[in-house]
């Protein structure tokens, strides 16, 4: 099949000879294109690289994956070429055009002669210039014999690495993982194919392909590619992990094919330059696909590589049309997977997001509108109306008419006027219909109960318990009270966000009881209504889930303050306060040798003592957080965490080792409870006192957690609050002993951080619930104090880990550096740019 | 071209979901967000209202969220958003083979509003 026809042109022949450097889908369709216009203009040859006919190259996906042969993907044979009288030239590249005489020569030393040139050489895989990458047994995915290679690998079995997790790379280990591979996909965002897919999609993406067995490592740096007697045997990464491979596939992207071009002299930038006509800087010469570069785009997918081409045929042969770019969308060739993107789905402030989330069916559909045209749309899981959407956005078609029906579909917004309303379309429901799948309620059941009296969505969940559960039917039970008492709904309860319909009980509780493990999955499952959430209800949910799985939850930093993410205050001119913690308010004339040191070296603007007992040192620079930090742990002092929604300090007062009236050692019992408490995140800041006697120096009635010694033993304090609203303590109970007082301080921070909102103190939190509420959850069952105090402490194992050491160790450390410095005049230096 | 765009360095240097900085000598300091949605944007690093340090903000969609007072920035006009008005100036970036290039001429000139009282 990969015998070259050598065609002899006859003499005499006057047709002009168009030689074609290049036998894959681009060249190929041009020459098909040409054909159809003219079959008599030109006397083609074509060269090739590799030694076989025409083949449909986005087609190998199935040939790994063992659901096509390669005959099925051949798109010309050998007869095409006799046939239309083509010489092929296979196995044979192209090495050199000279353009003064308008000849190529090959490999082999054939030279051919040319009027018209066709620069079709396509792209060529990125490889990452790793150690290790030239090893045997390292692939890239480009070619049949890229596949041969990987078939070989995978009759073997055992492991292989795919680095990259975009569209290639996916359907790389998609087919060896069919092939009976232990695959793991190393890609370097945090998001799969995050060119084409938003965080929603892409979370969803990779649970899927976790489900099926495959590993995916996102933030996977590789550092280089292990290698025995001059074959790979596995991966390692930059954070030091290890992974085992026979075969390590490089899948991170492509780069047009421009050496032929630019050795030839015509112009190249990233691509070969071309202008709407497919003609390069020299005009016998023209080049399509993936090696040119149109308008300053180059393009990696198939759709524009057929636009090209009739743009190039109808200039060559017939009346010039003018190739004006392509819009592109993207569908993942993995069987199983339904997923499309199209347009731009960056959003704006012009932009709107319609978002629907169907958790049941796994489905998450987003579209974007923007001055009332469709621009862009990511579909996971039902990508039936995809063509649609491409259709309506490629057609910059107005939308307004069915906006309100857009994102259920095509059938949907066409289905006629009444439909295009979803109310109506609600309205139209019979009453047997079921609208909550999850309690199987049905419309008339949820009709019936709002007609009772249920005048909220809070009511109709709590009553007939129509979307009580999942919550994805919400949208339909909220267009069921508007059809059935029109302005008369009354709002429910206070939710999370405007991104949710859910209050912040529903979100904790629901995120325990169906195991909600990552933001990404919680938006999915309980339908968020925005693409990636807000600045409200990340914090909130990375807090939820922080709490609800300790030491599985990977705390999320983009969803984090500010404060939180630097571990310092941010001040109002953009510098930093930073806080070094003194346990119980003591410290030592190291300490403070120490801090006065850090505060010279680091020029801090103010030094001032806290009310907390303790010294904040101001006007530090970002840049300078991770050494001062190194500094005060070299002098044994850990972050005070004076910027956190989490224990800030423990107040104390002499007590009974110096105090003539004290009762107890309040400064010892201060010191244990902020051992045992500091790290702990919480739903907002939290402060403890202990104070040594009923004279209250510490001010323990205004803490969230208050300790007055007494003479018999400790009264228990809690919700005080000395903000804005001042609040004193209730009593919630007395001890005789510390360790019972350490054991109710665990328990009650415990349940402080498992029930209250977000963004909530105790004080409010026990307002909202009650005193009674508080002592019955942890004294009604005598083991609740323990249990209690028990997961926290369990959480705490996790959370007492100085954030200030790991830092000044390197760890983000670009969170504190400058990307460069740009120093227009008169000198240009860039510190880390340039590479 | 070349002279016309700033190379600032590969895209990997900022993880999406956050922003770097860029100090410009003589100028004003410029924050170069990256979005969840794997979009690049630049804006001068100070937010209308107070100066606050726009690029240590939540970034959620392509807005950022003001470190100070919570005024939420459109990343893509430097507009303040909702009942708050204002707006910061923006630098053209594009991303090409995956380096980010900021427009010089912008990037020189760039000039932050007065803060408001």
């Amino acid at each position: 099949m990969n015998a070259p026809n050598l065609v002899k042109i006859p003499e005499g022949d006057l047709r002009e000879r168009l030689v074609v450097v290049g036998n894959g889908m681009a060249g190929c369709r041009a020459v098909e294109e040409i054909l159809a216009r003219d079959a008599n203009r030109f006397a083609i040859t074509i060269f090739g690289a590799e030694p076989r006919v025409n083949y449909n190259r986005i087609m190998l996906s199935p040939v790994l994956a063992g659901e096509k042969q390669f005959d099925d993907i051949v798109i010309n044979t050998a007869e095409w070429y006799v046939e239309n009288d083509i010489t092929l030239v296979s196995g044979d590249p192209v090495v050199a055009i000279d353009r003064a005489a308008q000849t190529v020569t090959s490999a082999s030393g054939r030279i051919e002669a040319y009027d018209r040139l066709l620069i079709a050489t396509g792209s060529e895989p990125f490889i990452i210039p790793v150690p290790g990458k030239d090893l045997s047994g390292v692939v890239s995915f480009r070619d049949l014999d890229d596949v041969d290679k990987m078939l070989a690998a995978a009759a073997n079995g055992g492991h292989a690495v795919v680095i990259g997790g975009g569209l290639l790379g996916l359907e790389a280990a998609h087919g060896l993982s069919l092939r009976g591979m232990d695959v793991t996909v190393l890609h370097l965002m945090p998001t799969l194919m995050e060119r084409q897919l938003d965080e929603a999609a892409g979370w969803l993406l990779k649970s899927e392909l976790e489900r099926r067995g495959q590993t995916i490592l996102t933030g996977a740096d590789t550092a280089e590619i292990l290698g025995k007697d001059g074959k790979v045997v596995g991966v390692k990464l930059k954070d030091g992990r290890e992974i085992p491979a026979s075969i390590v596939v490089m899948a991170v992207g492509i780069r047009p094919s421009t050496a032929l071009a630019r050795q030839a002299g015509l112009d190249v930038e990233r691509g070969i330059m071309v202008d709407d006509h497919m003609v390069t800087s020299d005009p016998a010469v023209m080049a399509v696909g993936e090696c040119v570069q149109h308008r300053g785009i180059c393009y990696g997918l198939v759709a524009p590589l057929w636009e090209m081409c009739r743009s190039l045929a109808d200039a060559a042969v017939s009346a010039p049309s003018g190739y004006t770019g392509s819009v592109t969308s993207t569908k993942l060739k993995v069987s199983g997977i339904d997923l499309f993107s199209a347009g731009d789905f960056s959003g704006g402030a012009d932009c709107e997001d319609i978002v629907m989330r169907d958790a049941a069916r796994g489905v998450y559909k987003r579209v974007i509108v923007k001055e009332n045209k469709l621009i862009g749309a990511v579909l996971y899981g039902d990508t039936a109306d995809g063509s649609w959407y491409f259709d309506l956005l490629k057609r910059e078609e107005d939308v307004s008419d069915i906006r309100e029906a857009l994102i259920f579909g095509q059938a949907f917004a066409q289905g006629g006027g009444a439909l295009a309303d979803p109310n109506a379309a609600v309205a139209a429901l019979s009453d047997d219909a079921e609208v909550c799948g999850c309690n199987g309620v049905t419309k008339g059941t949820v009709v019936s109960t709002i007609k009772g009296g249920a005048c909220s969505l809070d009511a109709v969940r709590s009553q007939c318990k129509a979307s009580a559960s999942c919550g994805s039917c919400t949208g339909l039970v909220e267009s069921l009270l508007k059809l059935t008492l029109g302005d008369d709904v009354k709002s429910g309860p206070k939710t999370l966000c405007k991104c949710t319909s859910f209050s912040h009980d529903d979100v904790r509780r629901l995120i325990v009881e169906k195991e909600l493990k990552a933001i990404p999955q919680v938006m999915q499952e309980l339908t968020w209504k925005t693409p990636d959430g807000c600045a409200s209800c990340r914090p909130a949910l990375n807090y939820y889930l922080l709490c609800a799985w300790p030491g599985e939850y990977v705390d999320d930093q983009q969803s984090r303050f500010v404060n939180e993410r630097m571990h310092a205050n941010i001040q109002k001119d953009g510098t930093y306060s930073v806080v070094p913690r003194m346990w119980g308010g003591v410290t030592t004339p190291n300490e403070l040798r120490a801090i006065a040191d850090a505060a010279d070296k680091y020029q801090a603007r103010l030094v001032k003592v806290t009310g907390g007992q303790r010294i904040d040192l101001f006007g530090i620079k970002k840049e300078d957080l991770p050494a001062i930090w190194g500094d005060l742990n070299a002098a044994g002092m850990v972050s005070g965490h004076a910027y956190g929604k989490s224990l800030r300090t423990v107040k104390t007062c002499v007590g009974s080792e110096w105090c003539r009236f004290g009762t107890q050692d309040s400064t010892g019992l201060g010191i244990k409870t902020e051992q045992m408490t500091w790290g702990s995140w919480m739903p907002h800041k939290f402060k403890i006192a202990v104070s040594g006697c009923p004279r209250n120096c510490a001010e323990a009635t205004i803490k969230d957690f208050g300790v007055i010694c007494v003479d018999s033993g400790y009264e228990l304090h809690v919700g005080g609050n000395g903000g804005i609203h001042v609040r004193a303590t209730d009593l919630l109970s007395k001890v005789t002993t510390e360790q019972e007082a350490l054991d109710v301080c665990a328990a009650f921070i415990q349940l402080y951080r498992e029930q209250a909102w977000y963004l909530e103190r105790t004080a409010p939190w026990i307002e909202r619930v009650g005193l009674d509420y508080v002592k019955a959850q942890l004294f009604d069952d005598p083991e609740a104090v323990a249990k209690l105090a028990e997961r926290f402490h369990y959480s705490q194992q996790f959370m007492q880990d100085d954030p200030w050491a790991r830092r000044a160790a390197g760890e983000d450390a670009e969170l504190h550096q400058h990307l460069a410095e740009f120093r227009p005049f008169p000198t240009m230096q860039l510190k880390e740019a340039a590479e | 071209m070349i002279g016309d765009w700033i190379d600032i360095g590969p895209t990997t240097q900022i993880s999406p979901g956050n922003a770097r900085t860029l100090p410009v000598q003589g100028g004003e300091e410029i924050a170069i967000f990256h979005t969840l949605d794997n979009q690049f944007y630049a804006l001068v690093n100070k937010c209308p209202h107070k100066h606050g340090p726009l690029s240590q903000g939540i970034v959620h969609g392509n807005v950022v969220t003001c470190p100070l007072h919570s005024w939420n920035i459109s990343l893509k006009t430097g507009e303040a958003l909702g009942d708050d008005k204002g707006c910061v100036p923006t630098i053209p970036i594009r991303e090409d083979a995956g380096r980010l290039y900021l427009k010089r001429d912008a990037l020189v000139s760039a000039k932050a509003p007065e803060a408001m009282a």
